[in-house]
């Protein structure tokens, strides 16, 4: 067991690098450079400013040069400083620590996500199982045509026909950002009270789009399980209907659900784009998306890092999920 | 007898309703209805409550030298002075500087500084914070795109604390405005630091109105009011700009009271704005934006050559059209590179009048024709057809173009319309000259020189005239131009040229938008005027009794 984690360690190495590497080029390919925004078009720029801006951010060596320079910064784990006009650290630009943990773009996206998380899987898996042990019923029907619809509907526009309810017709819900202006002069209930409200509309937006996958994923696994011929001796022995569904079926039915799970750790601090501007959340789509726009290249680079190598612990993690759960797979 | 009594009676009538008239009227004038007295007390000027702007993009420094975006610039802008200003009718007029005398070969600017302006942390303003400054922006370090003017400068000396002189290469107009809040820079804190390591970007110590009291990247930037503001005290106590990307979300924020002023959509200040709800508690405002939209020519283009072709279009395009379409009126017609109101503006140059067959003839002029029948013109045998770029995502130039193609179909040219990412665009067909005609926009700077715009020898790559334009007697006037100090030579070298342009089109100067922005009703003392409405911006107050925010100190 211990040599099969070394060894996946191990080969994390190379598809890391492999990564890193076609992200870099790739994003090099794309039209435009940092110095873009500041020299494209303005008059007041000439053309030896825009040369000395280049060669100022090591845009001017070949692009081999660079990614060298960026890789061996990288395995000292220092991610370089961001390109944008402050040249902060990309580190801390995504986890500042001289800010309060709330006000830190990983922690805010990774809040959000674990309990958008939490949300959807305590209401899809037993949405999942019951349409499973109702299947084609009424119940069923009504449940796959209503987290469908919640996966179609766009959430942009979800987030904003619920924001002009709530925050401007109704006005009990804030409409964007974390806090309320007068935040500071709270009390602590106060304040916790603020930020639930705040967080309300962007979890529940987040959620709802994400039922439709597992609860389908959970309804798929469990009908496959109560086919097999065990659940059919289970019945055959007399056990209740709950004994045989939660007791024996949910069991192996799970097992899916924990690649999903660990599929789904590189989504936490993800962050979508869309959802992050338009609640105004200060998260990682914000940053990423802010970064691309500006060809902000260490920035971007910094976040892809982080994103590839959570995948790829995902992946470990789910894998080992997977062996602790079923015997059936365990290497020897 | 009694007939002239009546008569007399009559009489009496209107004069007595004259008279009561004018008690009345008096009466009021000079007292002063009840009503009236409590309108009074509702516009006084008071200190206090904060001013919520919402804002899509987050600046990225708050050093100005360093900055590239307009957020930066703005939150900068209440952070820091320049030495001099713009005034409302775009005259230059001190902002640290109390005066300045420029030499009669226009070689030297001495500036005298205000005394007594301290820095936020009550340290001594001085000339050597500009020394500082102007070392630092011209120092080969220092990441700056705004480098050139100053690199004009063949000598800068200290004079005295309060006074300073530059002595410049060669005379240089535009030089005068370049003393704006690019060098100025708190010497006692940043020197021998090197700025874009240091935080002061993120903690910046100025001379403003507004002092940074905390950024929260991503959410709000929020500036406290500067109580020892060499200008006087700013009544609104707090300015926080709050950045929410997405344009919808910031006007419903603006409906729910979380933010108290942006900047409106077209659609936005005339349908959307347009409710008993805005009206009683928003104020709207329209001013011309200092930039304008034109479709220029690649004037090497054998077609475009011909400056009848390029007249013969202007006249089938319909300026008005396209502004009520794309713009829904807010905006007003470009006839040439500059503002209209403003000094340089020249309201007299040769105008396009939309007219199809004068088009039509000027075409046939120039020797195209439809000779086959298929309803596009055509000159030895090739058709009229042209392909229009312009970038993606800016829908106003998309729609620009469209109603242009439609247009242009009337008179028998056949255009089609291409949209590029912008980075593309400008690296592949703008600055490699490989486009036929293109939709874009300049920014126009509130100094009228235009030299890299219009001088024929900025036609390189990565230069700005891409269109190739070039008129020698244009090149020496914008040479002129920029030697000269004196505003009204100046004007009348700037009308010369605006009439050149107007007639050589090397561009067709479509539109002026206007920038439409939304205060809160409660916010009192805003003047609109042509350099907008955030230039006297401390003195907007909000009186007490509408007060919305508490302030504590």
């Amino acid at each position: 067991m211990l040599i099969y984690l070394i060894k996946r360690l191990l080969e994390m190495i190379p598809t890391l690098f492999g990564i890193t590497l076609l992200s870099f080029f790739i994003i090099h390919l794309a039209p435009g450079k940092p110095t873009d925004i500041l020299t494209e078009l303005n008059p007041k720029i000439t053309p030896e400013a825009r040369l000395k801006l280049e060669k100022y951010y090591g845009l001017d060596k070949p692009i081999v040069v660079q990614y060298g320079m960026w890789l061996k910064r990288i395995v000292r784990l220092d991610f370089g400083e961001s390109f944008s006009g402050d040249r902060r650290p990309v580190m801390e630009r995504i986890w500042d620590t001289k800010k309060p943990l709330l006000e830190r773009r990983l922690f805010i996206t990774f809040l959000i996500n674990v309990l958008s998380m939490l949300i959807i899987f305590t209401i899809a898996i037993p949405v999942g199982i019951s349409s499973a042990t109702h299947q084609y019923s009424l119940y069923d029907k009504i449940t796959t045509t209503s987290v469908f619809i919640g996966f179609a509907i766009p959430s942009f526009w979800l987030a904003l026909l619920l924001m002009m309810l709530f925050g401007v017709h109704l006005g009990w819900l804030p409409i964007s950002g974390l806090k309320s202006m007068n935040y500071d002069s709270l009390t602590l209930m106060q304040k916790i009270w603020d930020r639930i409200l705040h967080l309300l509309l962007p979890v529940f937006v987040s959620s709802f789009g994400g039922l439709a996958g597992l609860s389908r994923y959970m309804r798929g696994s469990m009908l496959e399980v109560l086919r097999q011929d065990y659940v059919t001796t289970a019945r055959a022995k007399g056990l209740s209907e709950k004994r045989i569904i939660y007791g024996h079926a949910l069991r192996n039915a799970l097992l899916p659900i924990i690649t999903l799970l660990g599929l789904s750790i590189p989504g936490l601090i993800g962050g979508s784009v869309i959802f992050e501007n338009i609640f105004g959340i200060p998260g990682m789509g914000q940053l990423f998306f802010m970064g691309v726009m500006t060809r902000d290249y260490p920035l971007i680079m910094g976040i892809l890092t982080i994103g590839a190598i959570l995948t790829l612990i995902g992946n470990l993690l789910a894998d080992i999920g997977y062996m602790l759960a079923d015997p059936r797979i365990r290497v020897k | 007898m009694p007939l002239y009594i009546l008569k007399r009676l009559l009489l009496m009538i209107p004069i007595i309703f004259g008279i009561t008239l004018i008690t009345f009227t008096v009466i009021h004038l000079t007292h002063g209805d009840p009503a009236g007295r409590e309108m009074e007390s509702m516009e006084t000027a008071a200190y206090g409550d904060a001013v919520i702007e919402g804002t899509i993009g987050e600046p990225s420094t708050l050093i100005p030298m360093l900055a590239g975006d307009s957020a930066s610039h703005s939150v900068a802008g209440m952070i820091f002075n320049g030495i001099v200003k713009y005034d409302t009718n775009l005259k230059v007029i001190g902002d640290l500087a109390e005066s300045w005398t420029i030499s009669s070969d226009g070689m030297v600017i001495t500036f005298r500084l205000k005394k007594g302006v301290k820095w936020a942390d009550g340290v001594e303003f001085t000339a050597d914070d500009v020394l500082f400054g102007y070392k630092t922006i011209i120092d080969e370090k220092t990441p700056t795109p705004y480098k050139e003017d100053y690199m004009q400068v063949k000598k800068f000396e200290v004079l005295d604390r309060y006074t300073f002189r530059v002595t410049y290469k060669k005379p240089f107009a535009p030089a005068l405005t370049s003393w704006g809040n690019l060098v100025v820079l708190p010497r006692h804190l940043l020197e021998g630091k090197d700025i874009t390591k240091s935080d002061f970007g993120r903690n910046p110590i100025g001379t403003g109105p507004y002092k940074l009291k905390k950024w929260v990247s991503g959410q709000e930037v929020v500036l406290d009011s500067n109580r020892g503001y060499f200008d006087g005290r700013p009544y609104i106590d707090r300015y926080i700009y709050r950045v929410i990307p997405d344009p919808a979300t910031l006007f419903l924020e603006l409906q729910a009271g979380g933010i108290d002023m942006m900047g409106l959509t077209p659609i936005q200040y005339t349908k959307q704005t347009n409710t008993d709800f805005f009206r009683k508690n928003f104020q709207k405002f329209r001013y011309p934006v200092f930039n304008y939209t034109y479709m220029g020519f690649n004037l090497k283009h054998p077609w475009f050559k011909d400056k009848r072709v390029r007249q013969a279009i202007a006249h089938a395009i319909d300026k008005s059209e396209i502004i009520d379409v794309v713009l829904f009126g807010l905006g007003s017609p470009a006839t040439g590179p500059y503002v209209p109101n403003t000094w340089p503006y020249n309201p007299y140059v040769k105008k396009y009048e939309f007219d199809p067959e004068k088009a039509k003839r000027l075409l046939k002029e120039a020797g195209w024709e439809d000779t086959d029948g298929d309803g596009i013109i055509d000159k030895d045998g090739k058709p009229f057809q042209f392909t229009i770029l312009t970038n993606m995502g800016n829908r106003q130039r998309i729609n620009t173009a469209t109603i242009i193609q439609w247009r242009l179909a009337k008179i028998g040219i056949k255009v089609e319309i291409r949209l590029l990412e912008w980075s593309t665009f400008i690296n592949e067909f703008i600055d490699k000259k490989r486009f036929e005609a293109v939709i874009l926009g300049w920014s126009i700077g509130l100094d009228p020189d235009q030299y890299d715009i219009w001088h024929s020898s900025k036609t390189r790559e990565k230069e700005f005239n891409f269109v190739s334009y070039s008129n020698p007697l244009v090149d020496t006037l914008l040479e002129k131009g920029r030697r000269t100090f004196n505003i009204e030579e100046r004007k009348k070298v700037y009308y010369k040229i605006q009439e050149i342009l107007a007639d050589d089109l090397p561009y067709i100067f479509l539109y002026v938008p206007d920038a439409i922005p939304i205060v809160h009703s409660r916010i009192k003392g805003i003047k609109p005027s042509p350099i907008g409405i955030s230039y006297n911006l401390p003195k907007w107050y909000v009186p007490e009794k509408l007060q919305r925010h508490r302030i504590e100190p």
